[in-house]
Parts: structure tokens; C-alpha cells; sequence
């Protein structure tokens, strides 16, 4: 359950970013991490930024985040 | 099917593997505490490429099965009264409580959704004022920042049908638990990276200094969890036992202070119980008094009763590492993931689940 998923911050409204997550953008609260900027990498965990990365170690986990995203998603269809 | 990458695959692997096999000397047994972690260690194949010497256990790891029966029957309650919105995570849905799940109490027509993030409670309540709105809150410290900074919302946008029942746990205060109960050495502990997100390196110092056993913050690759194991045998060669963080690229040492201010601001610690490791002093999370409006612990009467395990399950065991999940009898017979008896096979990341799935490679 504390799966922790980076993406890359497009833009910024309040404490609201829209994140790219490999291709899917989806919106996150910046209420926890404030001290983000277009572009940055962030680490995201039900649907909050918890921690700014940086980005060459962002790229790094992002391949492997998305392959551990459809195991679970995977095993998601398993389950129904 | 089964066409993960396997850890033989990947480069710089073989460097760390002989390191680590170079320092292997005798029998170590290295606890993770992460349910993350276990299904990494298992669809990488970790386990199969280390030493033999090196022993690696699954710990209390996954908030939902560390979540106890009474727990659930208390959300099941909650959920059967008249005009009650029930939301949380999804993979609490199919967990027992004594008679019921959640997912069988929706089936007979109760108003209970899953949600994707804690703001989601707030919409709901917002956009329905005439339910009652309660949110059915597990989780560790990563998910418990979120938490906090929802409840400080929904307070700050005065949303007043909006309830927590909070079922939140710490992981530091389990762990000397787990250490003090002694039923089972452990060498050292390879510690959960986005916990420690939060929570940084110091809450865990007390393994090292009372208890001198080490640890290492770990992130989920499986050459972040090579690298991990390599840290605790090169404090082991050299007679060190500190917390030292391998995950560097997402935690620092201090931790997210933001988050721990907010989390402290909105929740308290109290005694709380977890399944299979029982009462653990300071290890749950409840509402300060000035958000207790929106605890519905208090608002609504229903509290929370000890009940017992489902019989034959085998979870508290295993959640201390005591047990695996092929001792328990009822594993892949009369429990399944389609069928699940107890908690580690409802959640992907219990360990039960996780043998189930990936065992073939072990
Ligand atoms: S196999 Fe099922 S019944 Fe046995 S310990 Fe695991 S979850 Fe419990």
C-alpha cells in the first residue's frame, strides 16, 4: 500500500500539479511538498507529492515503476 | 505470463552479487518490513541469486493485514447505519472481519465506495451534504501525511459531514515490538523506503543503539535491494549496527518535515492493536482533540471490540516471520486469492499473496 509512483510536474495551479506519469497525466496535491517548479520529478503516493526527485535518479526508477505498475494492475485483472 | 526481468538480466547485478557473496560468512537473517519490498524480493528473484546463508524474512509490512477483525467489524458497522457513505482503499474491501467484508456488505446494497487519494472523501462529502461521509483510514506513515493534510482541509473548507475512522499504524513502534517479543533473531533489517519518505532516518535509531542490530533504508529495485543487503553485510564485516540509507535518491535524512508537522499537528499516537503482534504501546494514530468533530470513533458510539483471527490462519505468525505462508494449512487449499480466509492473501502485497503468485520462481 505505500506504493510511491514519480512523475514529472507540467504545471502548477495553488497546490494542485498536473503530473505526467509516463504518458498519463493525472492532477496531485502539492499540500505535503510545496516546494516543487515545472519540470521537477516527484514522488507520488495516493494521489500526493511526499518528495521532490531529482531528476537523474527520477529517470532511473521510472522504467521499473512502470513495470511494477502493471503487475499490479495485472494482478488487479487476476483479482476480478 | 512470467515474462518479468529477472534479476540475472540486469547489469551491475554480478558486481554487487559477489561482493555480497565475498562477505558471506555464516547464517544472517534480514527482515523486510515492507510489504513493497516483499513482492520485489519475490518477482525479481532475489532470493534465488543470494547466498544461501543469507535468510530473508517477510515482516508485519502491508497496513491492510496488519489491520485487525474488530477493526473491520467496527467499519462494517459504521456502514449498516442509516444515511452512511463508507469510502476507502480497495484492497481493504474483500478483507473478513467476523461475519462479513466490506465487499459482501456493498453487494447487499450499502453505500460503500473505494477511493484513489484522501481528498476524495472531501468531494464526496461536498458534493452529497446529506450523507454522512466516512472515510475508513489504514495506512503507514507515507500514507498518514495525506491523511493529515485532507483532514486539515476538509476543516479549513468547514465540511461537516465528513467522519475518519482511523485504523492508521506506525512502523518504528512494531518494530521494536517485533525485536522485544524475541521470537526469532534477526541479523538486521532492510527498512522501508517511502516510509522513511516521511519519517527520515532517526525514529529508527533506537534498532541500532538499544538493540544493536542495523539497518538499512532501502528502495525497491531489485539492485536497490542487492545494494540494501550489501550495506547491512559490510556493517556486519565490519562490527558496525547503524541506520544507514541506501535510497538516497528519494530520502533524506531528516525525512519530509512538512508532512511530519502535519501529521502531528492533526494526529496523536495511541496504544493500538495489530493483528498477529497483538497491543503495541504508541503504534496507532488517532484524531487530536481539536478534530474530534470529525472522529467516528466518537461520533457515532461503535467502539472498537478485540475479536478473534479466522480460525486456522496462520497471519499473526507470519506477519512476525515466524511462520511461512506453505506451514499454514489452508494455503492455496481452502485459501486463494479468489477465496482469501485471512488478510496476507487479500492484499497483493501480503505475503501469502505474493508466495502464491510468484512461488514457481522460487
Ligand atoms: S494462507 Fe490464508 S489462512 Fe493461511 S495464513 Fe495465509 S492468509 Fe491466513
Amino acid at each position: 500500500m505505500c506504493l510511491g509512483v514519480p512523475g514529472k510536474v507540467v504545471s502548477i495551479k495553488e497546490d494542485i500539479a498536473e503530473v505526467d506519469f509516463g504518458g498519463i497525466r493525472r492532477e496531485v496535491s502539492l499540500l505535503i511538498c510545496p516546494d516543487v517548479m515545472e519540470e521537477d520529478y516527484v514522488l507520488v503516493h495516493v494521489g500526493f507529492a511526499i518528495q521532490r526527485l531529482e531528476k537523474g535518479e527520477a529517470l532511473e526508477t521510472l522504467a521499473l515503476f512502470e513495470e511494477i505498475e502493471r503487475d499490479y494492475s495485472e494482478s488487479a485483472e487476476e483479482d476480478r | 505470463m512470467n515474462q518479468r526481468k529477472k534479476i540475472g538480466e540486469t547489469k551491475d547485478v554480478s558486481f554487487i552479487l559477489n561482493q555480497i557473496v565475498n562477505l558471506t560468512n555464516g547464517h544472517l537473517r534480514f527482515m523486510e518490513v515492507c510489504g513493497t519490498h516483499t513482492v520485489s524480493i519475490f518477482r525479481s528473484g532475489v532470493r534465488s541469486v543470494l547466498p544461501k546463508e543469507i535468510e530473508l524474512i517477510s515482516g508485519p509490512g502491508c497496513p491492510v493485514c496488519v489491520t485487525p477483525v474488530g477493526e473491520i467489524d467496527r467499519a462494517i458497522a459504521l456502514a449498516r447505519l442509516p444515511n452512511v457513505t463508507l469510502v476507502t482503499f480497495g484492497d481493504l474491501m474483500r478483507v473478513s472481519g467476523t461475519s462479513s467484508s466490506l465487499n459482501q456488505e456493498r453487494a447487499m446494497g450499502r453505500d460503500i465506495r473505494i477511493i484513489t487519494s484522501p481528498l476524495d472523501p472531501l468531494e464526496i462529502a461536498m458534493s452529497e451534504p446529506q450523507k454522512k461521509v466516512i472515510f475508513f483510514a489504514v495506512g503507514f506513515e507515507t500514507t498518514a501525511g495525506a491523511i493529515a493534510a485532507a483532514v486539515k482541509e476538509a476543516k479549513r473548507r468547514g465540511i461537516k459531514n465528513l467522519y475518519i475512522l482511523s485504523s492508521q499504524r506506525l512502523i518504528p513502534p512494531a518494530i521494536k515490538a517485533l525485536i522485544s517479543l524475541n521470537n526469532i533473531k534477526i541479523d538486521g533489517f532492510i527498512l522501508p523506503g517511502h516510509v522513511s519518505v516521511i519519517i527520515g532516518k532517526t525514529p529508527y535509531s533506537f534498532i541500532a543503539h538499544e538493540f544493536s542490530i542495523m539497518g538499512v533504508i532501502t528502495g525497491f529495485e531489485a539492485l536497490d535491494i542487492l545494494e540494501g543487503i550489501y550495506m547491512l553485510m559490510r556493517q556486519k564485516t565490519e562490527g558496525r549496527s547503524e541506520i544507514e540509507i541506501q535510497y538516497t535518491r528519494a530520502v533524506k535524512d531528516e525525512g519530509n518535515r512538512l508532512a511530519q508537522e502535519v501529521i502531528e499537528e492533526v494526529f496523536e499516537p495511541f496504544n493500538a492493536t495489530w493483528r498477529g503482534l497483538g497491543m503495541i504501546p504508541q503504534s496507532g494514530l488517532m484524531l487530536r482533540e481539536e478534530f474530534r468533530e470529525m472522529d467516528a470513533a466518537f461520533a457515532f458510539d461503535i467502539p472498537y471490540e478485540e475479536k478473534a483471527d479466522p480460525p486456522g490462519c496462520l497471519c499473526g505468525e507470519i506477519l512476525q516471520g515466524i511462520k511461512k505462508p506453505p506451514d499454514c494449512p489452508l494455503f492455496n487449499t481452502r485459501c486463494t486469492p479468489e477465496d482469501p480466509v485471512g488478510p496476507c492473501m487479500v492484499s497483493s502485497e501480503g505475503s501469502c499473496a505474493a508466495f502464491h503468485k510468484y512461488e514457481d520462481f522460487e
